[in-house]
């Protein structure tokens, strides 16, 4: 049957909203990333700001229909400022039950749901575990709370496909572009440029133009189905965001990690090697990393991820940047290859995009988990220097700090990044790099037979650092290894004072680097009796919720760290000005911990550890209960 | 980094000798291999510093700290994967990679298979003594099946890893087997690994005088020695034993131990060696005593294939060949929008 669509009056002008969320839900392989990335871009086009979430399981392709395989990808787009992916989503595109079911509760009351009725069969409602004739579709009570818009979808793109000459499974390929293409007529964004993406990409790039026109045909099918629908009488405009003036593009966390270690290596004059091992939500710098060879960057493929660390030591120790990024399972692994490092005293960085553990735990799932870990994951005392980016932008600046930090104090640098942040994406004011400052590194020169013997463990009075010396450089032959160190001479040494001396030297050149970081900044009502504490990628959420809480009129400050170790050199100073310390993270507890133990302050948490980042509300709730707990 | 320019000087093995007291076990066969890696380096045509070598853990990865070259003592098992960063960073080094049969067949066994399918161009040195000597005398991965030690009482029910056989089947392009202390054919081979591009193993059988003493007297004691072992030379017949009168056929497929002159067997009988055969060193990789003789020398060697890090190297140059690398626009990314004026 074909499905008919009636003529009607043009629709009035949209509609002006201040902000909008948006999931597109369904299987692995329908393609939601793909038509999420394309709307993000619209939304970038229109001068939103915007945050993206992409919600995916591990699964590459989980069984059709089924729960476990449900992809997700949220847009929320704004005529303001907006930190987060958002909390409710206003509309939902369900491809399947499946997606329905798992995503439905996300949907805030009174959104919409536009589903494929088609896909809602009794086979498919089965797989989603509904009764087969238990269709969510026409459940009374979820009608009353959701404007459900059932939409014909797989038909209407198999109809306007039908000349196309491919097959069923082809066809049904191009179902998402059919979605993008009402939802972008639902919000006023223009087709051309995902024309022009999908023309490049699968026109030019994969040299399939059919596939190109078809999925131009389905996206345009979509509006057209706008258009004519009486189903939704309504149309939405989100206007262009108040952003500081400049030039912006669209960067997630993981893209912003590969730029950040590529400029570091620039500023710094050196190659960085990026040593890797596969690893989920971490993959994607190797796979950056590995396209940017023109860029003088070299790539290695380990067999694991010990091998992966211990090439990156290899080469810092030759004189290069060395540099590799792993998840918290990894990182447990590269455990002792790190401790050698810092016995070393050589320069790596150590990526961490964090996921949810323990184990192989929730793989594409976020987490905040790995703070003790960085500090403490180490046989001995082991300290290393420890970051967090707070944002998907954030990371580039934090990769150049991480490269600068590490070469300074000849000591490993672990950046902690998180799977929110690392596959979510936001506008970036793009940064004038030939303004960003050298990264300065003096390797010491070639000695002659008469001078006096090198001294490796010499260190430099100001920053407590060893010297780099490296292999190649005539007269200065020495040796390093694992076995602890005499000062200065760096011989093996058993001896016990001289243990004490060297560990404390190791710690003290980390906690020197307190003299070049930042201090920390507190925003919002800096003279309340609260602090908000956040670390990594919970920024924008924490944010949020300040914001909202002092527009509710509660006076509170906040401060958001990126340096974990050293902490910033006021971090004592300004803990102690606040009645009540609140922290909230994505564990249970790790930086209050930290906090408590360090700076003998009564902080309270905030926790909530489900796989995501927070969400506002919860995040406010929780704020205000930690604020009751002690008045 | 490496500074052609710099005369090459004449070096004497104590130029490599650094201050550390050594401090293996007396009696230690490690003690010979230390003085021909000493006699052989001044023969490689590098300067010093040019020279790194890299160890992981037990006895015989204390190496690094006795030669005044620059060295680094890594951690268990994981030597291949530092050298392997040392290389990338900078092809121009010499490496050299010396540790215990324990530390990479054991710990270390997957980065070993790694560095040498890769061919990444550094010499190893594998000590092999059959036993885990800084830990006190438990039996290793190439200690034979009943093998009595502190950790079984009732004997190894383990199969021991054949070195060679491993190595080849791990495509490794330089594959040799030497013996501590036969100073002549360990530095002649260290000379032809030097001068090998790719991934060079070399097996030596090491004697730990305290708890596997005597484990190869067969193979390196001067009466037992010429009976129970083949010195391998490219194009020449695998003649062996104390009167040169014993020799290596194949028959049926396999190899077999015959005397020369007896059941009609001449010299144009006995296999001549190729060391360009990978099928054939894997047969000779798997020959024990005391059905026949074990090799010695360089059972084979295919320098055509090229160092992993030059090909690294390789890669990274054609992609900057054009120039094109412009750091501004990489950051700006494909699109960009202008906000405000």
């Amino acid at each position: 049957m074909t499905h008919q669509l009636t003529e009607r009056p043009p629709v009035s002008e949209p509609t002006p909203v201040e902000t909008v969320a948006v999931r597109f839900a369904g299987d692995s392989g329908d393609g939601m990333q793909l038509a999420g990335g394309q709307f993000t871009s619209a939304a970038a086009i229109r001068g939103n700001d915007f945050a993206t979430f992409p919600d995916y399981p591990a699964e590459i392709r989980a069984p059709r229909g089924t729960t476990f395989g449900v992809s997700g990808f949220q847009v929320h787009f704004a005529a303001k400022p907006i930190h987060t992916p958002g909390d409710a989503i206003d509309v939902l595109v369900a491809m399947n039950p499946a997606a329905f079911k798992m995503n439905v509760g996300d949907v805030r009351q009174g959104g919409m749901i536009i589903a494929d009725e088609d896909e809602f069969t009794k086979v498919n409602l089965k797989k989603a575990g509904y009764g087969p004739e238990e269709s969510p579709l026409a459940d009374e009570i979820l009608g009353q709370r959701y404007r459900i818009i059932t939409v014909p979808l797989s038909r209407m793109v198999r109809e306007a496909l039908s000349e196309s000459g491919q097959g069923v499974k082809e066809i049904d390929r191009c179902r998402n572009m059919f979605a993008l293409g009402l939802v972008c007529w639902m919000y006023d964004r223009p087709l051309e440029p995902t024309i022009n993406w999908l023309q490049s990409y699968f026109g030019d790039k994969k040299n399939r133009p059919e596939v190109a026109d078809m999925n131009v045909t389905a996206l345009k099918t979509g509006w057209a189905f706008g258009e004519t629908t009486e189903a939704i009488p309504q149309r939405y405009a989100v206007a262009a965001a108040e952003l500081p003036s400049g030039r912006y593009r669209k960067i997630s966390g993981n893209e912003a990690l590969v730029l950040g270690l590529v400029v570091a290596g620039k500023k710094a004059g050196k190659q960085v090697s990026y040593c890797g091992y596969p690893i989920t939500p971490a993959s994607d710098l190797l796979h950056g990393l590995a396209n940017l060879k023109r860029f003088g960057v070299q790539t290695f493929q380990a067999e694991d991820e010990i091998a992966a660390v211990a090439s990156a030591i290899g080469v810092s120790y030759a004189g290069g940047i060395g540099v590799t990024g792993t998840s918290g399972p990894g990182l447990a692994l590269k455990g002792e290859a790190l401790g050698l490092a810092v016995m070393l005293e050589l320069p790596i960085v150590v990526v961490d995009v964090q996921r949810a553990g323990p184990a192989t735990g929730m793989p594409t799932k976020t987490e905040q988990t790995d703070l003790l870990q960085a500090f403490y994951g180490r046989s001995g005392e082991a300290p290393c220097i420890v970051l967090a980016a707070s944002s998907p932008s954030d990371c580039f600046e934090t990769a150049i700090e991480a490269v600068r930090l590490a070469t300074r104090a000849m000591c490993p640098a672990i950046l902690l990044s998180d799977a929110s942040i690392a596959n979510g994406a936001e506008p970036w004011m793009v940064p004038d790099v030939s303004a960003i400052p050298e990264i300065e590194i003096i390797h010491p020169e070639a000695l002659s037979d008469s001078d006096e013997p090198f001294e490796p463990y010499l260190r430099n009075e100001e920053t407590g650092a060893r010297r780099w010396a490296i292999p190649g450089t005539p007269g200065l032959e020495h040796r390093v290894g694992g076995l602890e160190k005499q000062d200065i001479t760096g011989d093996v040494s058993y001896d016990g004072p001289n243990h004490q001396k060297m560990l404390a030297l190791r710690a003290e050149k980390i906690a020197k680097l307190a003299n070049v970081i930042p201090p920390m900044e507190v925003g919002g009502d800096v003279g309340a009796e609260t602090l908000v504490l956040g670390w990594g990628g919970t920024a924008g959420a924490i944010l949020s919720a300040v914001e909202r809480m002092r527009g509710d009129g509660v006076q509170l400050a906040y401060a958001h760290l990126r340096h974990l170790n050293p902490f910033p050199s006021n971090l004592g100073e300004i803990l102690g000005r606040y009645k009540r310390v609140i922290i909230p993270e994505i564990n249970s507890g790790q930086l209050r911990m930290l906090i408590r133990g360090m700076f003998l302050v009564d902080a309270r948490g905030v926790n909530v550890i489900q796989g995501r980042g927070f969400h506002v509300d919860e995040l406010v709730e929780g704020i205000q209960n930690a604020m009751g707990d002690k008045s | 980094m490496r500074a052609p320019d710099l005369p090459l000087p004449t070096y004497k093995p104590k130029d490599f000798t650094s201050d550390q007291d050594v401090r293996w076990c007396p009696g230690c066969g490690d003690y010979a291999v230390l003085a021909s890696v000493r006699k052989a380096l001044p023969k490689l045509g590098r300067r010093k510093e040019e020279f790194v070598f890299v160890s992981g853990i037990g006895c015989a990865a204390r190496f690094p700290y006795y030669m005044e070259t620059y060295g680094m003592h890594s951690i268990h098992g994981r030597a291949p994967a530092f050298a392997t960063g040392i290389k990338l960073a900078n092809p121009d080094l010499d490496v050299w990679l010396v540790s215990g049969d324990g530390d990479l067949l054991s710990i270390g066994g997957n980065h070993t298979m790694h560095v040498m399918r890769r061919n990444v161009g550094v010499r190893i040195l594998l000590l092999n003594n059959r036993i885990y000597g800084l830990t006190k005398g438990q039996y290793s991965p190439t200690s034979e099946r009943g093998k009595v030690t502190k950790s079984t009482p009732m004997g190894s029910i383990d199969e021991p890893v054949n070195p060679l056989a491993l190595a080849l089947a791990a495509e490794c392009t330089f594959v040799a087997r030497c013996i501590d202390i036969d100073a002549k054919t360990l530095t002649a081979t260290m000379e032809r690994a030097a001068a090998h591009p790719g991934c060079a193993f070399i097996e030596v059988y090491q004697d730990c005088n305290i708890f596997n003493h005597q484990a190869w007297f067969y193979a390196s004691q001067k009466d037992a020695r010429p009976n129970n072992t083949v010195d391998l030379v490219h194009g020449e017949p695998l003649i062996f034993g104390e009167n040169r009168d014993k020799g290596v056929m194949i028959v049926n497929g396999r190899p077999r131990a015959v005397t020369i002159g007896e059941g009609g067997v001449t010299e144009e009988d006995i296999l001549v060696f190729d060391e360009t055969d990978r099928t054939l060193a894997f047969t000779l990789a798997n020959m024990h005593c005391p059905d026949l003789p074990e090799p010695l020398g360089v059972l084979y060697c295919h320098p055509d294939r090229p160092a992993y890090e030059e090909a690294s190297r390789t890669q990274i140059q054609d992609a900057q060949a054009d120039g094109s690398a412009d750091l501004q626009k990489l950051v700006d990314g494909p699109d960009t929008w202008m906000v405000g004026s």
